[in-house]
């Protein structure tokens, strides 16, 4: 075995976490496992972004968290999100050289980060977010559905693009009053149905509730999304 | 993408054609004939000329592309070929299973592309993606480009730039050994310029950045007329079609028959061991008929075998520009010295040395074998002084370290590696404690000792190995060092030899 970030051999059995999936062993070695780091202590109860001595937080939500609930349209869609990792400057590397050098066998090594958590969820389908069709022939994969995959699990594709636009350079409004950018692929009736999206990166939330909402209007009871890192 | 076989051509395919596949599952390539009445696009000659790139790195449309291949002026190639089962990256010559992975590929719709991580990082070479080469005619280049260079080359300097540009006009191969501190940059500048007098295209190869970056500036000053290529991870030469080029092994990986004469420095000098990977490189990317030139400064001791057998050309530059002796290492037992370190202490003789170079002010250099050891040893070396700092070969602070031991900030610096090329600390001391240790091999050794004495105006300095055992290399390399110096004094290129020295 090698370590899916830096390549060296895997020598010994590293005990970092009980996260990692026993049977499989660990997919990094020690050192590539010590430059993550956990999300940890107390954290938003939607986001799970790290309050830490955040002054701006209420009833356990964090500042966006209370803005996103506070907005009438967006209430409640997204019931939560979890995220495992910090999105520090090893997390930050790992993903680039995920998604968009596009090595996918460390999909291998973020599944095994979110196994224990998608354990601990009850679920009917999971969804993964759609991309463009440019940026996926780019791409080569989706990241999404990558992550999905590595976690031995069926994708449901129930969502597509409508058109791509970059969003990381809009203001906070922007986004918030973003047209829809993804469309229901099925007219399934998702009725009572519990859906988990999985997605590499939470940031500011607002792909991940533009899939939830349309989620939620096709009846699904609860979308909850299980990310790799919090950024 | 995906390709159909159709007049003895291959055409990108669309979905709906029967018997489509990705490249690398294609049993042949077939290569049309150039037609010379296509008129061809003089922007893609430049960019792809002697390059071996991704359609990803080519700003062209695949159609414009595939229309060059269809005309002769581009040949497809596999991104990974199969042979004997075993996949094999083109690229990058990668042929290790495990640096292989296969993922679901939007791009051939297969549900297990093959793909190549050791070379990831240039963009992914897979089972789907052909690797393109220019074929057509080569892009014409100056007539002269003139040396612009007022310095004169030392005695031993002189003789190896007759035998580099011999070398180069004649397209050999030579091993340039040059002790440190001898000057070996200048030794190329007749060879470059009478390579390039011929049309040939230069490349200088290596495997570190900062090699790249001290070197470009020296070359493109001493040939002004012409545009130097400085490639390295994030360099904005990278589509740079010039005629002479400085690359790190990396970028050397997108070249493909496309150097006349390629110059590989420091071949085996660092990471203290040879780089087979730089060597695969370089050979994809010079041309079938064309020159090599290795600069080395501790061959390994296979080359020096062949050397002495005479089945490897070589040149020697035994002395040093400055014509004064390479300072020859002591070697002094210092006893279990790890014990000495649990205890948090140095062994006595280690001490020693280090207060003597403190109280005489006399900048120094400790080597240690690991970087652990640093943590533990740190500490306490800074109850002596507490400006002494330590660096590894990864440390963020190495360039602040590095300056602040070069204007005397730090009287001390411990480290586990040979700093940056070109860092010479004037009057230094060095000393290696555990030279014993593997790591320390004959030509890490010596290039650790060239450390000392680089200075026309300090010129001896001492170099003392702690040990707890004698190995080969400590001997090897003490050997080596003092054989260097005697051809150095027969040759008339150094003027004294230090007593002891004669061995
Ligand atoms: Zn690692
Ligand atoms: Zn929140
Ligand atoms: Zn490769
Ligand atoms: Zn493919």
């Amino acid at each position: 075995m090698f370590c899916l970030g830096c390549g060296t051999e895997l020598k010994k059995v590293v005990s970092w976490h009980s996260l990692f999936a026993k049977e499989e062993g660990p997919l990094l070695c020690q050192e590539c496992l010590e430059k993550l780091e956990l999300i940890s202590g107390e954290v938003c109860r939607l986001c799970s972004r790290p309050l830490g001595q955040n002054p701006y937080q209420q009833d356990g939500m964090c500042l966006d968290c209370l803005r996103w609930e506070e907005n009438e349209a967006w209430s409640g869609v997204l019931d939560r999100n979890i995220s495992v990792l910090m999105y520090n400057d090893y997390c930050k590397e790992l993903i680039a050289l995920f998604k968009y050098r596009g090595d996918y066998a460390v999909a291998a090594a973020f599944a095994s980060l979110l196994k224990h958590q998608l354990g601990t969820l009850t679920y009917d389908l999971i969804v993964p977010v759609p991309l463009s069709p440019e940026r996926l022939y780019e791409r080569g994969f989706n990241q999404s559905e990558a992550l999905i995959l590595s976690l031995g699990k069926e994708p449901a594709h129930l969502l597509a693009r409508k058109h791509s636009e970059k969003q990381s350079k809009k203001s906070r409004h922007d986004r918030i009053h973003l047209p829809q950018v993804f469309q229901i692929t099925q007219q399934t009736n998702l009725s009572g149905k519990q859906i988990v999206l999985i997605d590499d990166i939470y940031t500011t939330g607002s792909t991940l509730r533009h899939a939830a909402i349309l989620l939620k209007e096709a009846g699904a009871k609860t979308v909850i999304s299980l990310t790799v890192a919090r950024g | 993408m995906r390709f159909i076989l159709q007049e003895n051509k291959l055409k990108l395919a669309a979905p709906t054609d029967p018997d489509n596949k990705p490249i690398t599952a294609l049993t042949q390539i077939p290569h049309p004939e150039t037609n010379p009445n296509y008129s061809f696009s003089q922007d893609l000659q430049h960019f792809l000329q002697g390059r071996m790139l991704l359609h990803d790195e080519l700003p062209f449309p695949k159609e414009q592309l595939q229309e060059h291949y269809e005309n002769g002026y581009i040949h497809y190639h596999k991104g990974i070929s199969i042979e004997k089962s075993k996949p094999i990256c083109t690229r990058c010559g990668n042929s290790s299973r495990h640096q292989f992975a296969a993922f679901p590929c939007a791009r051939c719709g297969e549900k297990e592309c093959l793909y190549c991580r050791q070379c990831i990082i240039m963009g992914r070479v897979s089972s789907c993606t052909p690797l393109l080469t220019w074929t057509g005619p080569e892009v014409q280049t100056k007539e002269s480009v003139p040396l612009k260079w007022e310095g004169t080359l030392s005695q031993g300097q002189a003789h190896a730039s007759k035998k580099v540009t011999e070398a180069i006009k004649a397209n050999g191969e030579l091993l340039v050994w040059a002790v440190c501190g001898a000057g070996k940059t200048e030794v190329l500048f007749a060879g470059i310029e009478a390579a390039l007098a011929q049309g040939k295209r230069v490349c200088i190869a290596t495997p570190r950045t900062d090699v790249v970056l001290e070197l470009s500036p020296r070359l493109q000053a001493v040939f002004p007329d012409i545009k130097v290529a400085a490639l390295y991870g994030g360099s904005e030469d990278r589509n740079e079609n010039s005629v002479l080029t400085i690359s790190t092994t990396h970028q050397l990986f997108r070249f493909h028959d496309a150097f006349d004469t390629i110059i590989i420095d420091e071949v085996d000098a660092f990471p203290f061991s040879a780089d087979a990977s730089l060597q695969r490189a370089a050979q994809k990317a010079r041309k079938n008929v064309s020159s090599l030139i290795y600069l080395s400064a501790t061959p390994n001791e296979k080359w020096q075998n062949e050397c002495k057998r005479g089945t490897r050309p070589f040149v020697t530059i035994p002395g040093r520009y400055h014509r004064h002796p390479l300072p020859v290492p002591e070697l002094k037992w210092c006893g279990n010295w790890e014990k000495t370190l649990k205890r948090g202490k140095l062994p006595r003789n280690v001490e020693a040395w280090i207060t003597k170079r403190l109280t005489d002010q006399t900048p120094a250099l400790l080597f240690l074998p690991k970087i652990e050891l640093m943590e533990t040893l740190l500490p306490y070396m800074k109850t002596f002084d507490e400006r002494i700092e330590g660096v590894h070969a990864e440390d963020p602070q190495r360039k602040e370290k590095v300056q602040r031991m070069r204007s005397k900030v730090t009287p001390l610096l411990v480290t586990t590696t040979i700093l940056e090329r070109g860092v010479t600390f004037p009057g230094v001391d060095v000393a290696v404690l555990g030279a014993e240790d593997r790591i320390f091999t004959e030509s890490a050794l010596v290039q650790i000792a060239g450390r000392a004495g680089r200075s026309a105006s300090q010129p001896n300095g001492n170099i003392t190995f702690f040990h707890y055992g004698k190995t080969n290399a400590m001997n090897k390399a003490t050997r080596q060092i003092t054989n260097m110096n005697k051809e150095a004094f027969e040759k008339g290129l150094i003027d004294y030899v230090l007593p002891g020295m004669r061995n």
